[in-house]
């Protein structure tokens, strides 16, 4: 069916429908920039009284006492950037490993099924991770506690009373308090396996890209599969490497239900690598629904508000860094 | 080095031992790091495997929970009110998560685009937490009542920027060409859009949509505050509703074997679900490809 020219309507540049169209998809995004200003303006709003009383001491007072109704991050703040930065330092190498594992070493028929594992762990719900450490990896770290309970008799004594008059040593700082299993390095543990998929696929899809000329010039030189890797290889993909570490990082500091379940809730400083503590995400989760007090809920609000400007931060520099330092090659 | 005459291959020796020896021990190192980043998710697996297959019966599926510690009952409370929730969540996270996509896609030029794509980005690195709090805020204060809309509404808001994400890149692997083609046929940039780039984008956008809330279904830190959770089997989405990931934090901090085994039954099933989706997803876009 060919119509004739004269009953074919050439289109305007700027047709009614386009303008509609153009109108209504902006309209529609421009809810996302909303959602993100009401973020901040509803977070703000309801941590203002608890700004108002105690200002920038909220960040640095180390109390924390629904009952005397006095409210400080400290202890939280310090409990999210140990776990953070704890479960970082452990899992980069081994997420480096399967990333070099995958896209280096294995061959096609095996690369392929443990990258899906990987994607796979970051599928998994954070409350199935937190219900598997509590029932399958606590009672195994309460065994441990208690073998070095026994095993150190004198320095379970001499950690007790220097705890009593408030005091810590180094030895003390390894011994656990009591051995319940919950506490801080459990939650590490859980936190590093949570956070291994974000880094592993990343760092994965970066050196996928690393092109081919890189490593067959330095195989030329005679240089080793190890020499080619550290020298050709991961230099060129620092950059996405970085960005993917940092995107792990934003994970880790919001992570909520899987640390909340095992790291024992405590709003006191750290005392030991065993010790209960609490983070930042986890006190938001645990006591805002029974929070009565407009000044606790609005303190737990002002938790809330610190973590989403640190996870814009963390967030933004991560994409920054992903752009800016990816060498040309590599771009997508 | 050994010297060797040029064109004669170097002797296997010219490599030292200590070079090859480190080359073999990291080797080694790698592929015992990839066995240890692999080995949870098998341990999870099993684990939830072995425990909680004995809690599951048919009466999982079809009766509400009984009393806190009480032998008996089951989830259905949860399953119809994740599905319930995640329908809402796919309405929001789709209407503006494919419209963001289409913008930030086919308008690159618009002064808008890059704060949008910013913005975006930067909303999908936002705790899961936090958006609860500001649900809360925003709809449970308002209705003063605590709803099925208000916890749909939290995983929403996460949906969307995954969503806006994958539309953006699968929008972006429809050929120039084919737009081109449209436009030399005469018709306007929005029928394009609409008729011919848009369902040649549908298979990756559906199978993108599906991987997110496959994500977002095992969540339940938005939904405490906002959904809170509800024992008794409600389909209406303007009252308290429970969750799979919600009940499933419920009955492992409780301090009864029944709920507990519940839990990890409860897990199994959400696993499992959430694993046969993205497979799904995965399958899709690799036939896509081949």
């Amino acid at each position: 069916m060919t119509p004739r020219l004269s009953t074919f309507k050439r289109p305007t540049p700027n047709s009614k429908g386009d303008g509609i169209f153009r109108t209504t998809i902006i309209g529609i995004s421009l809810i996302i920039i909303a959602v993100f200003v009401l973020s901040i303006y509803l977070l703000g709003r309801d941590s203002i009284p608890a700004l108002r009383q105690f200002g920038f001491g909220f960040l640095t007072s180390t109390v924390w006492n629904p009952v005397t109704k006095q409210f400080g991050a400290a202890p939280m703040i310090v409990g999210t950037l140990i776990t953070s930065f704890a479960a970082l330092l452990i899992s980069v190498p081994l997420a480096l490993a399967s990333a070099i594992f995958v896209a280096e070493y294995a061959p096609r028929w095996l690369a392929n099924p443990v990258s899906y594992l990987v994607e796979l762990l970051a599928a998994v719900p954070s409350v199935v991770y937190g219900l598997w450490a509590l029932f399958a990896l606590k009672p195994i770290i309460q065994n441990f506690q208690l073998s070095l309970y026994t095993s150190n008799p004198d320095l379970v004594t001499r950690c007790s009373a220097l705890r009593g008059e408030g005091k810590n040593s180094l030895a003390c700082f390894f011994m656990p308090e009591a051995p319940t299993g919950l506490g801080l390095a459990l939650a590490i543990i859980i936190l590093t396996i949570m956070i291994l998929p974000y880094t592993a696929s990343v760092a994965r899809d970066v050196i996928r890209l690393v092109p081919g000329d890189q490593r067959e010039a330095m195989y030329a030189l005679g240089a080793t599969k190890w020499e080619v890797i550290s020298r050709a290889v991961l230099p060129f993909a620092r950059a996405g490497i970085t960005g993917g570490v940092i995107l792990a990082l934003g994970r880790a500091l919001g992570e909520t239900l899987a640390v909340a379940m095992v790291i024992g809730n405590s709003t006191e400083f750290v005392n030991s690598v065993w010790g209960n503590t609490a983070t930042m995400s986890s006190i938001i989760a645990l006591q805002f629904g029974d929070a009565q007090e407009t000044l606790q809920r609005s303190s737990i609000v002002t938790l809330g508000l610190l973590l989403f400007f640190v996870s814009v931060v963390v967030n933004y520099s991560a994409r920054l860094i992903i752009v800016r330092l990816t060498p040309r090659g590599i771009q997508q | 080095m050994t010297r060797t005459l040029p064109g004669v291959a170097a002797p296997r020796s010219a490599l030292s031992s200590g070079r090859r020896g480190m080359n073999l021990f990291m080797g080694f190192l790698i592929a015992l790091g990839t066995l240890i980043v692999v080995a949870p998710l098998i341990w999870i697996f099993v684990y939830l495997i072995a425990q909680g297959v004995g809690a599951l019966s048919l009466d999982f599926f079809t009766k509400v929970p009984a009393p806190e510690g009480e032998a008996g009952g089951g989830w259905l409370n949860a399953i119809t009110g994740s599905l319930i929730m995640l329908l809402i969540a796919a309405t929001v996270g789709v209407i503006v998560g494919v419209s963001g996509g289409v913008f930030l896609a086919e308008f690159p030029r618009h002064k808008l685009m890059p704060t949008i794509r910013m913005v975006s980005d930067v909303l999908s690195g936002i705790p899961a937490i936090v958006v609860g709090l500001v649900v809360y805020s925003l709809v449970v204060l308002t209705t003063r009542q605590f709803s099925g809309f208000a916890g749909g509404l939290a995983l929403g808001l996460l949906l969307i920027p995954i969503v806006v994400r994958t539309t953006e890149e699968v929008l972006k692997l429809v050929p120039l060409s084919v737009r081109e083609a449209g436009m030399a046929l005469g018709l306007p940039q929005w029928r394009v859009i609409l008729s011919v780039v848009l369902p040649a984008a549908t298979a990756g956008i559906v199978t993108g949509v599906m991987l997110a809330l496959a994500r977002v279904a095992g969540e339940a830190a938005p939904l405490l505050f906002t959904a809170f959770g509800n024992n008794l089997l409600n389909l209406d989405p303007s009252k308290p509703m429970s969750a799979l990931p919600l009940q499933i934090f419920i009955g492992a901090t409780s301090s009864y074997d029944v709920n507990q085994n519940q839990a990890k039954a409860g897990s199994l099933v959400l696993i499992v679900l959430i694993f046969l989706a993205s497979l799904a997803a995965r399958r899709a876009t690799r036939q896509k490809r081949n």
